[in-house]
C-alpha cells in the first residue's frame, strides 16, 4: 500500500518549548483520501495527541484551515494526491498566528478585527411590513463576497498582515465589501471611514496572496480594491 | 497530570448550548431582555447548520398561490401522522414572519426578478392539499444554511450576545427535578466552568454522525440527547432518522434536494427513472423516506450503477450550466471535489445517506422540555428548553419534509428564547445548585484521562458507526437489530477500557472524541431499541418484517430512558392529534 510522509509541526505548551516536526507515515486505503483523512488516520492509530480543528469535512465551515507544503488551504476538501511533493506533506499551522497546540491556532485577534467592521446589515429605515426588494442585479453583486467561511487561510497568508499587527487584513474587509456592496445598507460611510488609514485598505500592497489561499475562490484583493475605489470616489 | 479539578461558576439568566441556527436565535431572543450566555463547542459560524443547503419553508407564495394550511398538511403527511399536530400548526403559521425577520437582518436570499425572495420546489411540498405543485424553499442559491448562520451571528454581535466559543457541555445539573445549569470543559485552556442559569436551553444538534454513510458533521454525535439521558430524562422517537436519498458516493456529503426542485432526476443502470414507478405522482420529488427506499430497493434489485452496482445517478446538466453555477455553485464544487464529476456536463453518482435527526429531547410546542406526568398528561420540566435537531417538538414526526429543518430552528428558537426570558424574568432567584454539582461530568473527565484503559477509541468508533449503518440502515429486521443490541453491549464493555492517550488541558482533541464516542453509544442505544420494538413501518423506520404501518397498535410517540446498566428502557404516549385552530388532519394513507 503507497504511504505518504505527514511531516507536522508539533507543540504542546505544556510540555515544549519550542515546536518540533514530528513524521508520520500514512497509508492511502481508497481513491480520493483527503489531507483530513490522513490526519485522522494519524489520530486513531498511531498518536492520540495529535490537535487540530475540523468539523463539516466538506469545505463550509472553516474550522480547518492549515499551512500545507508552504500553502494555506483547508485539510478536508484537499485531496493528498494533489499537493503532495516527493511523496511528502509539510504540515504547519495558519502562519504568523499564536500557537495554542499542534495545528490548533490563537484566532482571537482575526475574529477580533472581524468583529471591528461592524459585520451587519446597517439599515437607517424601518423594515417594510414584507420583505425588502432587491433585484436579481443587486443581489449579483454579493456573489464573490457572502460566502466567506472565516478560515483564515487569507489573512495569515498576507506578508501585510504579518508585518503589522494592527492591520484588518483581507477577510475583514471582504466582508466590509459584503455589506457596503448590499443594496439594503446604509453604513457604507461609517465603514468606509474605518478603513481611510494605514491598518485599512491602503496597507494592502496587491501581494495577491489571499487570493491563491482562499478555498472558496473569493477574491478579497479585488474587493479591497472596490473599496479603495469607493474612498477615492467619495473624496472628489 | 495537568487536569485540574477546580470549578469556576458563572451566573447567568439564559444559558444557550450550541451556536447553531437554533442556539443563536434563542440568544438573540433571550438576550434582548436577560444576561444571556451561549457555549459552543464550535465557534458559532461552524455549527453544522453551515451545511444547509436547498432552503427554508415558508408559505410566502411568491411564485404561486400557498398557504400555511397547505404547508401543515404536507407537513403532518410527511410526518406520516407521528407529528403533533399543534406544533406542525404554529411552526407553519409562524413560518413567513420568521423568513422575513432573517431578510430584514440581512440574510443575502437569492431573488426573483420582481426583486423579493426566490422559491424553490421541495420534495413533498405542495398547495391545495396535495393535488398541485409549490415553490416554498426559500433559498440563498444552495447555501441556504452558510447564509443563515452568518447573518444570525452578525446580529448576536451586534446585539452584543456573550459567546464561550470551545466550550464542550459535559453534564446538565439538575436539582430536584429543576435544570439549574450546565458544566463545560474549556478546549483551549482547559479547565471546568459551571454555568448557573435560570434557564438552559439546548440546541445540541442531532445525532446522524452515529452512521459511517452520512452527512453531518464530525460535531454531530447526539451530545444533547445523551446528557438529557444521564440527568434522567427521557428522549423521544430516536428510531426516526432520516436517510436523504441523494448523499454522495464513498463520501456521503449531501446533495440538495434543491437538485431535484431545479428539474433534476434519478437513474437507474439501465437508465430508467425509477421514481417515476415508486411514486407516479411526486416521482423525483417525493418525500425522503420514499426516495431513499426507492434507491435502496433498485441497489437491491441489482439495478445499481457502476461496477459494483452500489449508486444510482442523479442527472441535473440537463438544466445548462448557467443555471447550475447561478443556483447550485456549492454542489458544483462539492461534486468537483468528493466525486470528481463535473455536474454540468454528467450526473453525479449518490446513495443514501444518514441525514437527520427527528428524533431528540422531547418539547411541547413552546420548546419547553416535558416528561410524563404522573396521571398521563405531560410536565413542563422547569427551567429547561431544547430547540432545533436536538429537540422532538414533534414536528417533523417520522420523516421531515426538506426545508422544514431551519424553518424548526427558527421557529423554535426564537420562541424558546422568548419563554426563557420569561422564566428568568418571572424568577427573581437562581435554583439552588444541588450539593457537589458537576462532579459527575468531572468524575467522567478523570476517568477517560486517568484510565490506563488500552482501547483506542478511533476503530471503536469506526465499528460502532459500521454496524449502525450494516443493521440499522434503510431496512431493518428484528434479527438484525437483536444482533446490533448485542454489538452495542460489547461496544459499551470496550469503552470502559479505552484510554486517552492525551493528558494534558490544552486542546485535547482525544479526550473530546472519547467523551463524545460516549454519548453516541447512549444514543445508538435508544436507536436500536426503539427500532427493534416498533414492529411497524412508518416514515424513516421502515421493517422489512412489518412492512405496513400499523395505527392500532404503534400510533404513538417512544420515550427512552437509559438504565444504570446501559440499556434503553422504553414508554410510549400519544400523538397530539389536536391543532391549534384548525380541524385534525385525520390519520389516512400516505401516497406521493
Amino acid at each position: 500500500m503507497e504511504k505518504i510522509v505527514f511531516s507536522i509541526l508539533r507543540y504542546d505548551p505544556e510540555k515544549d518549548k519550542k515546536p518540533h516536526y514530528q513524521d508520520f507515515d500514512v497509508e492511502i486505503r481508497r481513491p480520493g483520501m483527503m489531507i483530513l483523512d490522513g490526519l485522522n488516520q494519524i489520530r486513531w492509530e498511531q498518536d492520540g495527541t495529535l490537535a487540530y480543528r475540523r468539523s463539516c469535512r466538506e469545505g463550509v465551515c472553516g474550522s480547518d484551515g492549515v499551512n500545507v507544503n508552504g500553502v494555506n488551504m483547508l485539510t478536508c476538501v484537499t485531496h493528498i494526491t494533489e499537493v503532495v511533493k516527493k511523496g511528502r506533506l509539510v504540515i504547519q499551522p495558519l502562519p504568523s498566528l499564536p500557537l495554542v497546540k499542534d495545528l490548533v491556532v490563537d484566532l482571537d485577534d482575526f475574529f477580533n478585527k472581524y468583529f471591528t467592521v461592524k459585520p451587519y446589515l446597517i439599515s437607517k429605515t424601518p423594515p417594510p411590513h414584507r420583505e425588502r426588494l432587491q433585484s436579481p442585479a443587486q443581489r449579483k453583486k454579493l456573489d464573490g463576497l457572502y460566502e466567506c467561511i472565516l478560515c483564515a487561510c487569507c489573512s495569515s497568508s498576507c506578508p501585510s498582515y504579518w508585518a503589522n499587527p494592527e492591520y484588518l487584513g483581507p477577510s475583514a474587509m471582504l466582508n466590509v465589501a459584503r455589506f457596503v456592496e448590499d443594496s439594503r445598507d446604509d453604513g457604507a460611510d461609517e465603514r468606509l471611514d474605518m478603513l481611510e488609514d494605514r491598518i485599512g485598505v491602503w496597507r494592502c500592497h496587491t501581494i495577491l496572496n489571499c487570493v491563491e489561499a482562499c478555498p472558496k475562490s473569493l477574491n478579497p484583493t479585488q474587493a479591497i480594491a472596490t473599496l479603495k475605489k469607493l474612498l477615492v470616489q467619495r473624496r472628489f | 497530570m495537568a487536569i485540574k479539578s477546580d470549578i469556576i461558576v458563572h451566573r447567568v439568566d439564559a444559558l444557550v448550548a450550541g451556536a447553531g441556527g437554533a442556539g443563536l436565535r434563542a440568544a438573540l431572543e433571550a438576550g434582548k431582555q436577560v444576561d444571556t450566555a451561549v457555549i459552543t463547542q464550535v465557534f458559532p459560524t461552524r455549527s453544522h447548520t453551515v451545511s444547509a443547503q436547498g432552503g427554508i419553508g415558508a408559505s410566502l407564495g411568491n411564485v404561486e398561490q400557498d398557504s400555511w394550511h397547505y404547508h401543515m398538511f404536507d407537513t403532518v403527511k410527511g410526518s406520516d401522522w407521528l407529528g403533533d399536530q399543534d406544533a406542525i400548526e404554529f411552526m407553519c403559521r409562524e413560518a413567513p414572519s420568521v423568513v422575513i425577520e432573517l431578510e430584514h437582518m440581512g440574510l443575502p436570499f437569492s431573488r426573483m426578478d420582481d426583486g423579493r425572495i426566490y422559491q424553490r420546489a421541495f420534495g413533498g411540498h405542495t398547495s391545495k392539499y396535495g393535488t398541485a405543485a409549490v415553490h416554498r424553499s426559500c433559498a440563498a442559491a444552495d447555501r441556504t444554511g452558510h447564509a443563515m448562520l452568518h447573518t444570525l451571528f452578525e446580529e448576536c454581535l451586534r446585539c452584543g450576545v456573550k459567546f464561550y466559543n470551545e466550550y464542550y457541555m459535559l453534564q446538565l445539573i439538575t436539582n430536584q427535578g429543576h435544570v439549574c445549569g450546565a458544566l463545560c470543559w474549556d478546549m483551549i485552556k482547559g479547565g471546568f466552568h459551571l454555568f448557573h442559569a435560570k434557564a438552559t436551553l439546548f440546541a445540541t444538534g442531532g445525532y446522524a454522525r452515529v452512521f459511517t454513510t452520512t452527512s453531518n458533521a464530525h460535531i454531530c454525535s447526539g451530545d444533547g440527547a445523551s446528557l438529557a439521558l444521564r440527568a434522567g430524562l427521557a428522549v423521544q422517537d430516536m428510531e426516526f432518522l432520516q436517510f436523504h436519498p441523494t448523499g454522495i458516493l464513498g463520501a456521503g456529503n449531501l446533495i440538495t434536494e434543491g437538485v431535484r426542485g431545479e428539474g433534476g432526476f434519478l437513474l437507474n443502470a439501465l437508465g430508467q427513472r425509477f421514481m417515476e414507478t415508486c411514486a407516479p405522482h411526486e416521482k423525483d420529488l417525493a418525500c425522503r423516506d420514499v426516495v431513499s427506499r426507492g434507491i435502496a430497493e433498485e441497489l437491491r434489485g441489482g439495478r445499481g450503477c457502476g461496477p459494483k452496482k452500489d449508486h444510482v445517478l442523479l442527472q441535473i446538466h440537463h438544466i445548462g450550466a448557467e443555471t447550475i453555477m447561478e443556483r447550485l455553485p456549492g454542489i458544483w464544487e462539492l461534486t468537483k471535489v468528493f466525486a470528481g464529476v463535473d455536474c454540468t456536463k454528467e450526473p453525479i453518482p449518490v446513495v443514501p445517506t444518514a441525514h437527520y435527526s427527528m428524533g431528540g429531547i422531547p418539547t411541547n410546542r413552546r420548546a419547553e422540555v416535558v416528561v410524563p406526568g404522573a396521571d398521563g398528561p405531560e410536565t413542563v420540566v422547569p427551567g429547561f428548553y431544547a430547540a432545533g435537531e436536538a429537540a422532538c417538538a414533534s414536528v417533523h414526526g417520522a420523516n421531515r419534509l426538506g426545508t422544514n429543518s431551519l424553518l424548526d430552528l427558527m421557529v423554535f428558537g426564537r420562541e424558546g428564547g422568548r419563554r426563557m426570558a420569561q422564566y428568568a424574568q418571572q424568577n427573581e432567584t437562581w435554583p439552588d445548585l444541588p450539593e457537589n454539582a458537576g462532579k459527575q461530568g468531572l468524575a467522567e473527565v478523570e476517568r477517560l484521562v486517568n484510565g490506563g484503559g488500552g482501547v483506542r477509541l478511533g476503530p471503536l468508533m469506526e465499528q460502532l458507526r459500521d454496524d449502525m449503518e450494516r443493521h440499522c440502515g434503510v431496512f431493518r429486521t428484528a434479527d438484525d437489530l437483536e444482533q446490533l443490541r448485542g454489538k452495542l453491549a460489547a461496544h459499551r464493555a470496550a469503552y470502559a477500557k479505552v484510554g486517552v492517550a492525551d493528558k494534558g488541558a490544552a486542546y485535547n482533541l482525544d479526550l473530546i472524541e472519547a467523551l463524545e464516542l460516549g454519548h453516541m453509544l447512549d444514543v445508538c442505544q435508544a436507536i436500536c431499541q426503539g427500532a427493534l420494538a416498533r414492529q411497524e413501518s412508518r416514515g424513516g423506520h421502515y421493517r422489512d418484517d412489518y412492512p405496513q404501518r400499523d395505527d392500532a397498535n404503534w400510533h404513538k410517540h417512544t420515550l427512552a430512558l437509559l438504565e444504570p446498566d446501559g440499556q434503553a428502557r422504553l414508554e410510549y404516549k400519544p400523538v397530539r392529534m389536536q391543532p391549534l385552530s384548525v380541524p385534525t388532519i385525520d390519520l389516512a394513507e400516505r401516497k406521493y
